[in-house]
This record gives C-alpha cells, structure tokens and sequence, in this order.
C-alpha cells in the first residue's frame, strides 16, 4: 500500500518536473504544435489538391490521420529528456535514491500525456479552421479522443526505450524520426493505400499505424469500422506491453555513459 | 553482521566490461565517521566501485554491505542511508536551485513542506540562497557541484559519497568545496571519496587506498603514503659552472635527507616548506653558487604511482615497458 503511494507521488512529483521543463523551454512547443499545424496547411492546400479521395473531402480524410501521427511522435519528449537525464548524471542519481525507480518513466510519460491533450486541442481547432467536420455523434467522438491519448501513451513507451538506448540526446531524436516517420507515412494517413504501387500496399494495408487511423476515421466519420477500433486498442495495450517492460529493463540498468 | 562500526565493506569485488576488467577483487573497509579517500588515474575503476557500492550496478563477483545492507540483497533499505554526489553535477539545468532540492527530497519520500524546508536550509548552508530562484543553467560549474552535493545531503544520510567532487574546477572552488566537506564530515558523516589528486585526498582522508587496473596497491593513511613517496621538495637548476658540493652543502642544514643532483638538478627533500625558497636563494647566494632556477614541487599522483607501481598515472604509460625498467 506504501509502495502503491509512492509509485503515485513519485511519478507526479516527476512529472510536474518535466511540465516545468516544457515551459522553461518554450521552443519544445514548436514540435508538437507549430509543426503539426504546418503539416496540416501543407497537405491540406498544397498536395491535398492532387490527392483522390473517393467519397470524403480531403480535409476529413486527412485529420484523423494526421492527428494520430501527431499523437504518435507527441513522446518524442520523453526520448529528449530521458537521453538527457543519462548524459547529465540525473539517472544515476534517481537509481540512488529510495524512490519508485520506474517514476522517472511514467513521470514524463504522464507530462507526455499533458502535453498530447494539448498538442490535440490545437490540431481539433486548425482542423476545423481548415474544414474538418466530424460526422458522429459525441460518444463515438469521446472514444476517439480516448483512443488517441492511448495511442499517444502506448508510443511515449517507444520513445522511453528509445532515449534509453541511444547513445546521445541528438541520437534518439534521429532514432525516433528515421525509425517512425517512414512508418506513418506507408499507411493510410495521407494518402489511400489503394494508390500505392502493388509491392507497397500490403505493408500500408497492414500497417498497425493503418489500423489505428482507419479507427479514427470510423469514430469521427463514421467510416465502416470494421475490426480496426478494437485492433487499434490492442495494438497499442500491445506495444505498451513490450515497450513497457523493455524501457523498465533498461532504466534498471542504465548508468551515465 | 554488526553495522555499528563499520560504514562500507567491500570483499573481492570483481566487474568486468567485456575484455575490460574494471573491478579485480577489491576489498575496502571503512570504519563510520571516517573519510576514506579512492586514489587512481582516470579508468583504474574508481567509478565502477562507487556504482556497485550505490547499488547502481551489480558486481560479477564477491559482495559489499553499507551501513549494514547488501548491495546486491537489500538495495532499497541501502539506498535511505546513502547519498551520491559525483563529477557529472547531476542536477537539472531546467529547473531552479530551490526546485532541485525539492524534487530529491519529494523523491526521498519527506513530504512537500519538509521537503521545502531542507532545501532552503542547504541553500543557506552551501551560500546559494541568492541564485535559489535562478535557473541552474545560469549557475557557474562551482555552483552547479555545490548544489549536486547539496542534493546529496538532503536526506541527511550517514554515509556519502563522492565521486570525483572537485574534477574540472579551478582553485576557488575546489578549496569551496572541500570546506563544504570538512564541515559535513565533523557532523560524523562517513565520506567515500574519489579522486585523482594526491592534495584532494590528502587534505580530506582519514586513509586512502590507492587503485590501479581495479586493484588496491598501497593502502594507508596519507602521512604513510606521503613517507613511502617523500613531502615537499626544492628543485633547484644550478648555472653553468655553479658548484654541485658548494651547494650541496649549503642546503645541508633545511634537507631532510642527503640533497642528490642528477644533470645540473638538485633535489632537496624539505624538512619544512615554509620560507624554503627564499632561505635557500640566500644560503646558495653566501656560497657564490649562480642558480637559473628554482621551485617547491609537492608530490602529486605521478609521484605515488611511480613509487608504487613503476609507471605514470596517465593509462597511456602503461604501454612503455621501458619507463618501468628505467626505475
């Protein structure tokens, strides 16, 4: 029970530091906001025009997309900072002290959390600005707002493990983008699998990135779900589930290289 | 297992890193209340025995109690008694001073207003009650070691330790820093401290153990290692034609032991520093002896580790077999 409440005071007490951080450092907002929306202008009215979409506006098919892509790299925080903490000694010192040791990772995963709901309130507000509409009614749209704060959650993991493994602050910004952008740009955030060349598609098609677009898409379009909103789910319990314990497995060892 | 008197025992530690053994079979006893200095060149494995000792790596073999827990069996009750402050200055640059303070103490479980009060208490302790507010980005690399140790104290744990606390500061800081820790240690806390510098531990330790290539080489207070290296001492550059005996009995009377000359060199073991150079310019003066230069040179790490070991401190000289059978 002690040990319960200190899991709880410690991940809070952590992640009101990295929050701290986050206004300290203004410029981090640029990433998970000014770039989103910049994402969003350039599709919208500049390629959007040569994109087809059968039977959606471009704008609709576009946001869902682009918000769960948002979403997905709204952790890249957590790689920033937690790569820091071992180059500066901080980790040493947190594996030091009598305290819940993964609080350092869901600290700043729940800070991550604070900050995607954020980062969705400016994309909500472009989108409709730009003419996003959604067709659904308010409980489908509650759950897809959820399911994107569990998107977003589930690779706030990825990106722990990834600032622990990496060798340097600058490393894991490159890992994260290399190894994710190309990811969610093979799928069908911005463009409809079925245009892509024959050898392509499949991968798109199974994409889990797909999966959870399409998910979107189906609870603020109202697109034929399919099984993609309880895929989406347990792509995300699953990644959290691996990367979870991965990213544990790694702060439990890491020291300041 | 009695903890009472004995703060750190460490029983053949052994950790290797691939091929790299850093740790091999090391064994250290300190006694609580005591400041027991780990003297060694960059990569004899200081850091590594600090990490197993903190609990933030495991050996490979052989074991460790401090204050009384296991490292490896019982790291949580070990890790409310120890505090780790190091060269790496672990605080958060984004945070305040103040904030810093706070975040260690919520994490040592003490409650936010305790939390708060210890830390303004440090502040006033280690005179950063001025920059408290300031961003530690803003904060001078002697301030940023004197908050990280302040982090460490925030606990009030018995036992400390210091992994290189001065590496990399100028002199002001590091004389800052070693009072801050003379103050700590006459409050009883048992200090570990690790350090290059033979003045560092000299001035702190109570004994010092000297590490090489993860082993304990000489161990002893800083007196019996100074005596197997010798103190202070004049080296003295005759001019051409100065008399080698003329002055070597000149400087008879302030030597501890016989002057030697090697190449023009002479080498004056010291009975006392104090007025030595000025004393000895004026009795090579009444002598006639011309000199071109003179200077105290204080026994550094080389000095110990040429004694001890037969090479230099720095790891590259270990590479010329020709330097330890020159000696």
């Amino acid at each position: 029970m002690k040990s319960l409440a200190y899991a709880a005071s410690d991940t809070t007490v952590l992640a009101k530091r990295s929050l701290l951080r986050i206004r300290r450092q203004p410029d981090l907002l640029v990433g998970f906001t000014i770039q989103p929306v910049m994402f969003v202008l350039l599709f919208v009215y500049v390629f959007g025009g040569a994109i087809e979409t059968p039977g959606l506006d471009y704008v609709d098919f576009l946001m869902p997309g682009i918000i769960v892509q948002s979403m997905v790299f709204g952790g890249f925080v957590t790689a920033l900072g937690l790569a820091e903490d071992l180059k500066k000694g901080l980790i040493d010192r947190f594996r030091s002290l009598p305290m819940w040791g993964p609080a350092v990772l869901t600290g700043r995963i729940l800070a991550d959390v604070g900050t995607n709901v954020i980062q969705l309130v400016v994309m909500l507000t472009v989108g409709i600005l730009v003419g996003f509409r959604f067709a659904t009614g308010i409980p489908e749209i509650v759950a897809g707002v959820a399911l994107l704060l569990l998107i977003g959650y589930a690779f706030s993991w990825v990106f722990a493990f990834i600032g622990l493994t990496a060798s340097s602050p600058e490393a894991s910004n490159a890992y994260g983008f290399t190894i994710l952008f190309p990811v969610t740009f093979v799928s069908s955030a911005f463009v409809p699998p079925e245009t892509m060349p024959d050898w392509l598609r499949p991968v798109a098609e199974h994409n889990p990135f797909t999966t959870m677009v399409d998910a979107e898409r189906a609870l603020f379009l109202g697109t034929p779900a399919g099984n993609d909103v309880w895929g989406a789910v347990a792509w995300c319990f699953a990644i959290i589930a691996v990367f979870g314990a991965l990213s544990v497995w790694r702060y439990r060892r890491a020291v300041t290289r | 297992m009695a903890g009472g008197d004995v703060a750190i025992e460490a029983r053949s530690l052994r950790k290797s890193y691939g091929d790299v053994h850093a740790l091999r079979g090391v064994d250290l006893d300190v006694p609580s209340g005591t400041v027991f200095g780990l003297l060694g060149p960059n990569g004899a494995g200081k850091t590594t025995a600090v990490r197993i000792l903190t609990t933030l790596i495991e050996p490979d073999d052989g074991s460790a109690r401090v204050a009384g827990f296991d490292v490896v069996g019982e790291p949580a009750q070990l890790r409310e008694r120890i505090g780790l402050a190091g060269q790496y200055a672990a605080v958060d640059e984004n945070l305040s001073g103040f904030e810093n303070l706070e975040l260690v103490g919520r994490l040592y479980h003490l409650g936010r207003q305790p939390s708060r009060a210890r830390a303004r208490e440090l502040l006033h302790d280690f005179g950063l009650e001025d920059a408290a507010e300031r961003l530690v980005r803003t904060y001078s690399g002697g301030m940023r070691r004197r908050l990280d140790l302040a982090a460490a104290l925030v606990a009030r744990p018995p036992i400390l330790f210091l992994d290189e606390p001065t590496t990399g500061l100028d002199l002001r800081s590091r004389i800052a820093l070693w009072e801050a820790i003379e103050a700590l240690v006459g409050q009883g806390t048992t200090v570990l401290l690790t350090t290059q510098y033979l003045d560092e531990a000299d001035r702190l330790a109570d004994r010092i153990a000297v590490i090489d290539h993860g082993m304990v080489i000489a161990e002893g207070s800083p007196e019996e290692l100074k005596g197997q290296v010798g103190g202070e001492r004049l080296e003295i550059r005759l001019a051409d034609g100065g008399s080698r005996d003329l002055a070597i009995g000149a400087l008879r009377p302030i030597s501890e032991d016989e002057p030697a000359c090697e190449n023009g060199l002479l080498r004056v073991p010291l009975l006392t520093m104090r007025g030595a150079i000025a004393d000895a310019v004026r009795r090579l003066d009444e002598a006639g002896v011309g000199i071109d230069d003179i200077a105290v040179r204080r026994p550094t790490l080389d000095d110990v580790f040429l004694k001890l070991t037969g090479h230099a401190a720095e790891p590259e000289a270990e590479e010329e077999p020709e330097e330890a059978a020159r000696r």
